[in-house]
């Protein structure tokens, strides 16, 4: 048994009381990682990679790529998640590169299996991706995002890959992780780049008019 | 680690060996050094200070940057002493100078009088130890006032007619509302009840050498790079070390507290940064190591005297674990919050902080607070609404639309005392430095499973009368996972059902005190912090008196 796997079910069901602030904080344990050097990302020149292939690299990119795709707004791709996972895979999600290893044979797999025509993920059409991402995530796309279970290595390794580009999508990107490129990760779910605020913050306490004290009559009475 | 502090030999006898540099062991430290006393602070973790602390979410949660790592440390879980324990993260602590304090939420809610004499006042509760404190709300009334002016607390006297009496009022405002805390405010006064700003231990003016909260949004979970808020890193630890007669010693895992042979502790002995055995000889020991780490240093000192765990003869070492019961429930407004500008917390109440038991059918009380605690990835991976898609368009959609429009009500409540819930030693187990593990041992006394449901149906009414546009919570269902950790070497005047008098001695050891929140009599209503920080002060007066008479050399 899958000792992530474990703690992944433990933490879905242990989300009560206090430890749920902690909890949800820590996610279900899979993996962190990092990404590659924002200047990687930047760089016009054939991109290095630490842990991938350029083969291999192109196949995640694509995978990120409908996990957080490119819409009218920016997506994984463009946050340059793939340097994120690469560098990860050699830090500390070092643990996550059998996952990685197999999982690409896995997708490869899939992909003869449900269009046979096409020769790799990358380069199949984004509907016949989803489709065959579909067919690789053991939960229907609805499922609470917390749970997790027993899974094949299939599974294992698009979960990873989910979780993986949801952190590197949205990591600080002033940190020597170098995720979010340009911190367009923040700006598409609307978090204003920056570590420094003054009120008014949002739409309800615009204008709120001072405190005003509780009436007077309010008394110690017991519910 | 300033200039000012004194290098000691472990050799030297210091008067104090305080172990665990946290909320409570940063203020005995300063205290006692104060008082012209030479002090060695043994902490466990390192010293980090304003910039070693990132908003890197990945370091600091996931890879337990500043807190206890499940590699080094692991620990096991069972329901009950019948059942067999199973290694799983059992709880959290801080693991710097600072303690937990450096990465908490900073709610700073005093208790109140029934926090003190419940016991009396309800009666025996069936399946639990619950017991009146030896010491009053009265007793602590200065030493709370203490901590709001040393420390640093924001907020506003007066504002909630439950509130206990208080001799001065908070030395700064409270900090800005959030647009969590005027929905929250407006729904409250709705249904007729009393919300009022949060007193939290976050600076809202500037102080010496700290600046006043940025709102950079990185707080529950991370350390504070501008000094705001008020960790003991920030305030007591730097005081002690500026009396110049405080040495802070970090990265030392102390495993031993040593008897003399009259019976009178000697020192601590602890691992050093590179594993080798140390021991700092002292005329007293003050253990400040949490209410799980406390408990399991006396067992791990068991000794030909006390064979089942130092100044354990009442048997009540580790045990009366209370965790703080609690719920949460999300929600989703229509216009945007931006909650994740600023601290955690702007408004709270405390209507229901005393409820009666005939009419609701259980036991104990709590507070509501308005909230918003997420940072962006944790926020991601564990705050869309149930059944929500968990990837692709659809995915980025509800992220994009949630994550500016969320918050959170969280209930805070009792935990009655149960004796077999507790921190004990697990010898199946070791920690990387081969000394067995922790092991939690918890099942909610049935009372507070009622008075998490009851909090969370209140919560549901605010919202609705907030018009929340989508609301949810997660299943009330019993903890296994410990972050508040009390109760477990309780105060009290019978030796027999309690590990310390009420000047944090212990029964058993005269030049041994224990405070931190082992202390705990009962569990309050959800935010301890404030009370263990009372408590240190007060220790420190009651410590400090001892020793000029004279009394812990004999």
């Amino acid at each position: 048994m899958n000792n992530e796997l474990s703690r992944r079910g433990f933490l879905s069901q242990s989300l009560t009381g206090l430890s749920a602030a902690w909890i949800s904080a820590h996610w279900p344990d899979m993996v962190s990682a990092a990404a590659h050097a924002r200047q990687t990302a930047q760089s016009a020149s054939p991109a290095k990679f630490d842990f991938f292939s350029p083969e291999q690299a192109a196949e995640i990119d694509a995978v990120s790529a409908r996990i957080i795709p490119t819409t009218d707004t920016p997506g994984a791709h463009e946050a340059g998640v793939i340097f994120f996972i690469d560098r990860a895979l050699i830090t500390f999600a070092k643990d996550n590169q059998k996952i990685y290893a197999e999982g690409l044979l896995a997708l490869q797999a899939k992909v003869r299996e449900i269009f046979p025509a096409v020769a790799k993920f990358s380069l199949a059409t984004p509907e016949q991706q989803d489709q065959i991402l579909q067919a690789l995530d053991g939960q229907s796309p609805a499922a609470g995002s917390r749970r997790a279970r027993r899974g094949t290595a299939a599974e294992s390794f698009f979960e990873t890959v989910r979780v993986h580009t949801i952190m590197g999508f949205l990591i600080d990107p002033d940190s020597d992780k170098r995720g979010n490129h340009d911190a367009v990760g923040w700006k598409v779910i609307g978090r204003e780049p920056g570590h420094m605020f003054q009120p008014p913050f949002g739409y309800y306490d615009k204008n709120y008019p001072g405190w005003q004290p509780n009436p007077p009559d309010a008394g110690k009475s017991k519910s | 680690m300033t200039l000012d502090q004194p290098k000691y030999k472990t050799t030297d006898e210091v008067d104090f060996v305080i172990i665990g540099s946290g909320a409570a062991g940063g203020i005995l430290a300063k205290e006692l050094s104060g008082s012209g006393f030479r002090v060695v602070v043994l902490e466990q973790g390192p010293y980090l200070t304003e910039k070693d602390f990132v908003h890197d979410e990945i370091s600091v949660l996931n890879q337990d940057l500043l807190t206890n790592h499940p590699d080094l440390q692991p620990t096991t879980f069972r329901k009950t002493p019948q059942d067999k324990a199973k290694p799983q993260r059992a709880l959290v602590y801080g693991r710097l100078v600072g303690g937990t304090s450096t990465h908490f939420t900073a709610n700073f809610w005093r208790f109140h009088e029934i926090d003190f004499i419940e016991r009396s006042k309800i009666g025996p509760v069936a399946g639990s130890t619950l017991s009146d404190w030896p010491i009053t709300y009265a007793d602590l009334e200065p030493y709370y006032t203490k901590v709001e002016w040393e420390i640093g607390v924001s907020g506003l006297a007066g504002a909630s007619p439950f509130d206990p009496p208080r001799s001065k009022p908070y030395p700064m405002p409270p900090l800005p509302v959030k647009s969590s805390g005027v929905i929250f405010e407006r729904a409250a006064r709705k249904l007729g009840w009393h919300p009022f700003p949060a007193p939290m231990a976050i600076l809202s003016q500037p102080r010496p050498g700290r600046s006043a909260c940025i709102n950079c949004g990185f707080c529950l979970g991370f350390g504070c790079e501008v000094g705001a808020k008020s960790s003991s890193l920030a305030t007591a630890i730097r005081m002690a070390e500026k009396t110049g007669r405080c040495e802070i010693r970090p990265n030392s895992y102390v495993h031993r507290i040593e008897l003399d042979a009259n019976g009178r502790a000697s020192g601590a002995v602890y691992f050093d940064a590179q594993r080798n055995v140390q021991r700092q000889k002292a005329k007293a020991v003050v253990v400040c190591a949490n209410g799980a780490e406390t408990p399991r240093l006396l067992l791990l000192s068991a000794n030909k005297q006390f064979p089942d765990g130092l100044a354990n003869s009442s048997g009540y070492v580790g045990k009366n674990l209370m965790l703080n019961s609690g719920g949460v429930t999300t929600a989703v407004f229509d216009e945007p919050l931006n909650d994740y500008k600023g601290f955690a917390v702007s408004r709270i109440l405390h209507d229901f902080y005393e409820l009666d038991p005939d009419k609701v059918g259980f036991h104990g009380g709590g507070g509501l607070d308005a909230r918003f605690d997420m940072t962006p990835i944790t926020f991601a991976l564990g705050s869309l609404p149930p059944g929500s898609p968990r990837w692709g368009k659809a995915f980025k959609e509800v992220l994009s639309h949630n994550f500016t429009r969320t918050c959170e009500i969280f209930g805070h409540g009792t935990s009655l005392p149960v004796e077999n819930n507790s921190f004990s030693l697990d010898s199946d187990l070791k920690d990387a430095w081969g000394l067995p593990a922790l092991r939690l041992t918890y099942k909610d006394h049935p009372d507070d499973l009622k008075l998490t449901t009851w909090l969370n149906a209140r919560s549901a009414e605010l919202l609705d009368a907030a018009g929340a546009k989508k609301m949810w919570a997660p299943p009330v269902q019993e903890q296994q996972f410990a972050v508040h950790l009390l109760g477990t070497c309780r105060m009290g005047n019978d030796p027999k059902t309690s590990v310390i008098n009420s000047d944090h001695r212990t029964h058993d050891v005269r030049n041994l005190f224990l405070c931190d929140g082992s202390s705990l009599v009962t569990s309050g209503r959800g935010q301890p912090t404030m009370t263990i920080e009372a408590l240190a002060f007060r220790a420190a007066d009651r410590i400090t008196a001892l020793a000029k008479r004279g009394e812990l050399s004999t």
